[in-house]
């Protein structure tokens, strides 16, 4: 092929017709993707993105007549949103009511995750040492309360821990207690309620890291004289940090942003943010308050979501 | 005597058992399931009781029924949600086939943040989000309805139809396209004859999930629901701070039946052998 | 020239991640001519881009330079689903939800063939392939091997002018290799039809091929019958990676066309075969096979003398082990005669003889 005569034709072929109609090629397939990904991306950023731009625009306004803003730039419903104004001494001072609310938010959701570490942790457990053949059976049985609605599992547990509910009828019964338990209205009932809800949040990450366990690890700790305790605290935990991290974000961010649940289960004493929100836009009237402490909680969630990818893309680089 | 003893508990020693383990989980699935069993059982209580059983009855939902709030409330979810889950599933199809299994392209990690963001976002500050755009827009235009609610739900669905998909394409062996291609199918041929045939059951868990999504709502279609745009959710939250009746139970029953079937078919779907 | 070329690799180069610090070379300035009605193979150790060569002519990849022509025609613009080429890829990638009918019927329906031709052409594939009792059972339900045969129709129903075959046989155990080699040629000749053959497996090519490609690192080493790459490798590489080779270092002393007379390090002269490409003068390296050489109990009367360390029976011959008087190793490959008297045992001081015409000179 490599003859003197034919150094000319062999010298454009040489640039690449192959090379040109790649780059062709693959120009074509990039716009093919994006056309593809675009409705998606459209609906996403004007319906996702774009509110939130709006309500951190409102953050900033004035509180209007009925509803909604007036087009009068401040400060004010960040200020509010720790501070109040003491109407009488005209100082600024800490605004109890809403701490009290942030500090109940952060807690329960703390609270949930760590009960559901408790009890999620044993459950991924037991699901991840069956046989084989079986575990899909119970991560199907693992995951379908989480599926099912909201409000029917909230109503549920409402029922069963009420004053003639199921738990106090049993316990009456048993003759535990002698009168019945009020836990209704009470935080430890959202508390409940909270964990009844995510729990399945919490063990499926657990579960999927314990998947990957390698039993001969845990063989070779007990040959080196490690008792249970420390077999579960020096090998089993570490191992399963990756799936212990996934599974409290996993459960922390909706706990600390949920409505349905203390409303129906804390009645009007123990409000979490969502309430709190939820309220400025309708009895409150108070729309740039509403939408800082949207922001606010947002902020929050975002900064446990960053933890969560970081911890991912640790433990499953390219994944 | 005690080697005979020794010897049995070397036999026993489980490499995997952990003590507690076993009865904290078991505990747990029970008391998953408990509550839910109870509503379901005394949803077919004739009596009014939540709590005392007396005897069999379909009353309550016979009154379920009837009532046409609930009529009207299931009608108008329904209708949401198969809207929501056809555009939805749609979208997500297209943005998977976009974003999976050849070399990601400049930005493709951006559009998958984007593509999941509703999930990120808490459900209250979206709901709270959308209130506040549909009321600045429905102000400038005047125009109210149906569709602000439905592209509410339908903006929620889509990461939800989307991860089925993902998770499907990612599965299907790249080289099957190639085999369409060395054999003449041109781009559009081999989606046609092949991809897409093998894509369908994500598609249609993708189109379930979505649709159980839609269905279960409860914050955003309170806070973004026009005037008369109730739907079965939104009802049953008014309900329950109204009084209970065991007309919730046999909703909530009707409710827990159906996720049941959808999960499960969902399960079926996507658990391939492999 | 009588002979009609298929495929013609022109200066093929490929770089993957051009221009980036990861770029990788997989093939540089390539050119080869592959005859057609031909079984070529591509051999090479994993990495050494014959894989890489056949996606570039089934138009998977484009070439970074260089152009590919078939049947004088250029190929290289031309997306896969336009080249009368066709693939039996490595997994089979059969499609898993068709039955082995509709797998075979598939290149077919996309050239837009009627159906009856289609039915027919079906049919005559599966009787090829003897695969007519399963031919609607979907893939998930017939063994590697079945697969394997419904692959191979499938690429074959829509007659390609060019068969490509990514080292189909490497799933399979080696009963059913053996068999399916013979079956492979048995087709190349009854259709007639290019086979263009990649395997990293030498015995494979030796048996099947009617020229064999040995590649290394992006380049091609050389090409030749299996009779050529195995008699007269080129250099070390292609010695070291067909058969067996005894290495030995000798003296060019003078040259007269294609061969040329060296000296072994014990003085004793020699004729050998001179490679296609130039050699150096000076101290080189020569090739001599296992089996062209011969033991003698006599020391003196052996080209080279050396002392058994050795003796392993194979039952259809034995291998010596020996180091030779001047220090280097070399195997003996004997077959056993009925009136042999037994093994030669280790420590004896033998000599060995080569046949003539089996001293390849290597070029490096």
């Amino acid at each position: 092929m490599a003859e003197i005569g034919q150094s000319g034709s062999r010298a454009s072929t040489l640039i690449g017709i192959g090379a040109k109609a790649a780059i062709e090629a693959e120009k074509r397939e990039l716009k093919t993707r994006w056309l593809l990904v675009s409705p998606a991306i459209v609906i996403i950023c004007l319906a996702g993105f774009l509110p939130l731009t709006i309500i951190l625009f409102y953050s900033f306004m004035s509180p209007g007549p009925y509803a909604g803003v007036s087009f009068e730039p401040t400060f004010r419903a960040w200020i509010f949103l720790i501070l109040e104004e003491d109407l009488f001494e005209e100082t600024l001072g800490l605004n109890y009511a809403h701490i009290s609310i942030f500090s109940r938010s952060i807690g329960l959701a703390l609270g949930t995750t760590i009960l559901t570490l408790i009890i999620g942790f044993p459950t991924a457990y037991f699901i991840a040492t069956r046989p084989i053949r079986q575990r899909n059976f119970w991560l199907f049985m693992i995951s379908l309360p989480f599926w099912s609605n909201l409000l029917v599992r909230t109503f549920a547990i409402m029922m069963f821990i009420r004053e003639q509910g199921f738990v106090n009828h049993v316990l009456l019964y048993l003759g535990v207690i002698d009168k019945p338990l009020s836990i209704m209205f009470t935080p430890t009932a959202v508390w409940i309620g909270l964990v009844y809800a995510y729990l399945p949040l919490m063990v499926m990450p657990l579960y999927a890291s314990m998947e990957k366990l390698d039993f001969r690890l845990i063989e070779a700790a007990y040959d080196l004289y490690a008792s249970r305790w420390k077999v579960l605290q020096k090998v089993i935990i570490p191992l399963v940090k990756p799936g212990i991290v996934a599974g409290s974000i996993l459960v922390f961010i909706p706990s600390i942003g949920a409505y349905v649940t203390p409303k129906i289960l804390g009645g009007g004493k123990s409000l979490m943010l969502g309430n709190l929100i939820s309220n400025q836009f309708g009895t409150s009237r108070d729309w740039p308050m509403g939408s800082a402490l949207a922001l606010f909680l947002m902020a929050m969630v975002m900064v446990a979501l960053i933890i969560y990818v970081r911890n991912e893309s640790r433990n499953n680089p390219g994944g | 005597m005690a080697e005979l003893l020794a010897k049995r508990n070397r036999q026993h020693f489980n490499v995997r058992r952990l003590p507690g383990f076993t009865t904290i989980a078991t505990f747990c699935l029970i008391a998953l399931y408990l509550p839910l069993i109870l509503v379901v059982f005394f949803s077919f209580n004739a009596d009014r009781s939540v709590t005392v059983f007396s005897h069999f009855g379909l009353n309550w939902y016979e009154e379920a029924a009837r009532n046409t709030f609930v009529q009207n409330a299931t009608w108008l979810s329904l209708k949401l949600a198969f809207f929501s889950t056809v555009v939805a599933t749609t979208c997500a199809t297209m943005a998977g086939l976009a974003t999976t299994r050849q070399k990601p392209f400049r930005g493709q990690s951006v559009v998958y943040g984007i593509i999941n963001q509703p999930l990120m976002i808490p459900e209250i500050v979206t709901a709270v989000a959308l209130l506040t755009f549909f009321g600045a827009i429905k102000q400038a235009t005047q125009v109210y309805g149906f569709g602000y609610l439905l592209t509410a739900h339908i903006v929620f669905c889509i990461p939800f139809a989307y991860m089925p998909i993902r998770a499907r394409l990612q599965d299907m062996d790249l080289t099957l396209e190639h085999a369409a291609a060395d054999l003449y199918a041109s781009p559009w041929q081999a989606f046609k004859r092949v991809t897409l045939p093998i894509m369908i059951p994500g598609i249609i868990a993708g189109a379930m999930l979505s649709f159980v999504i839609s269905f279960d709502d409860v914050i955003i279609s309170m806070l973004v629901a026009g005037p008369g745009e109730t739907t079965l959710p939104v009802w049953m939250i008014g309900q329950l701070r109204r009084g209970l009746t065991p007309q919730i139970n046999a909703v909530s029953t009707v409710l827990l039946a159906v996720t049941f079937l959808v999960v499960w078919m969902v399960f079926v779907l996507t658990t391939r052998k492999k | 020239m009588s002979v009609t070329v298929a495929v013609d690799v022109c200066g093929v180069s490929k770089i993957f991640g051009a221009g980036t610090e990861q770029q990788v070379t997989a093939l540089n300035d390539v050119s080869v001519s592959i005859a057609q009605n031909e079984f070529f193979t591509l051999l090479g150790p994993s990495g050494c881009g014959k894989t890489t060569l056949l996606r570039l002519i089934a138009g998977f990849e484009h070439p970074t330079q260089g152009s590919i022509l078939l049947e004088g025609a250029e190929i290289s613009a031309l997306p896969p689903f336009q080249r009368p080429v066709n693939t039996v890829f490595q997994n089979y990638a059969l499609f898993p939800h068709m039955s082995v009918s509709q797998n075979i019927a598939f290149g077919l329906e996309m050239q837009g063939r009627p159906s009856d031709e289609v039915a027919d052409t079906v049919h005559t594939m599966l009787n090829l392939v003897k695969m007519e009792d399963l031919k609607d059972r979907r893939i998930d339900q017939i063994s590697g091997g079945q697969q394997q045969r419904v692959a191979l129709a499938r690429a074959l129903a829509p007659r390609p002018k060019v068969l490509l075959l990514d080292e189909p046989l490497s799933a399979l155990d080696l009963k059913l290799r053996k068999e399916m080699q013979l079956e492979l040629k048995r087709l190349q000749h009854e259709t007639g039809i290019t086979f263009i053959f990649v395997t990293h497996d030498q015995e494979e090519a030796l048996t099947m091929s009617d020229r064999v490609a040995v590649m290394r690192d992006g380049e091609i080493h050389q090409i030749g019958s299996p009779q050529d790459i195995y008699n007269r490798p080129n250099n070390r590489f292609v010695a070291d990676f067909i058969g067996e080779s005894n290495f030995l270092e000798v003296q060019l002393l003078s040259r007269h066309g294609s061969t040329a007379k060296v000296k072994f390090a014990n003085g004793t002269e020699l004729d050998a075969t001179l490679p296609s490409t130039d050699v150096i003068a000076g101290s080189i390296t020569v090739i001599v096979r296992p089996e062209h050489t011969r033991l003698t109990a006599d020391k003196s009367a052996g080209h080279l003398q050396g002392v058994v360390n050795d003796a392993v029976y194979f039952g259809t011959d034995t291998h010596y082990y020996l180091t030779l008087d001047s220090g280097e190793e070399f195997v003996i490959r004997q077959q056993n005669q009925r009136g042999d008297r037994g093994k030669i045992s280790s420590g004896t001081q033998v000599g060995i003889t080569i046949n003539e015409d089996s001293i390849q000179v290597l070029a490096g």
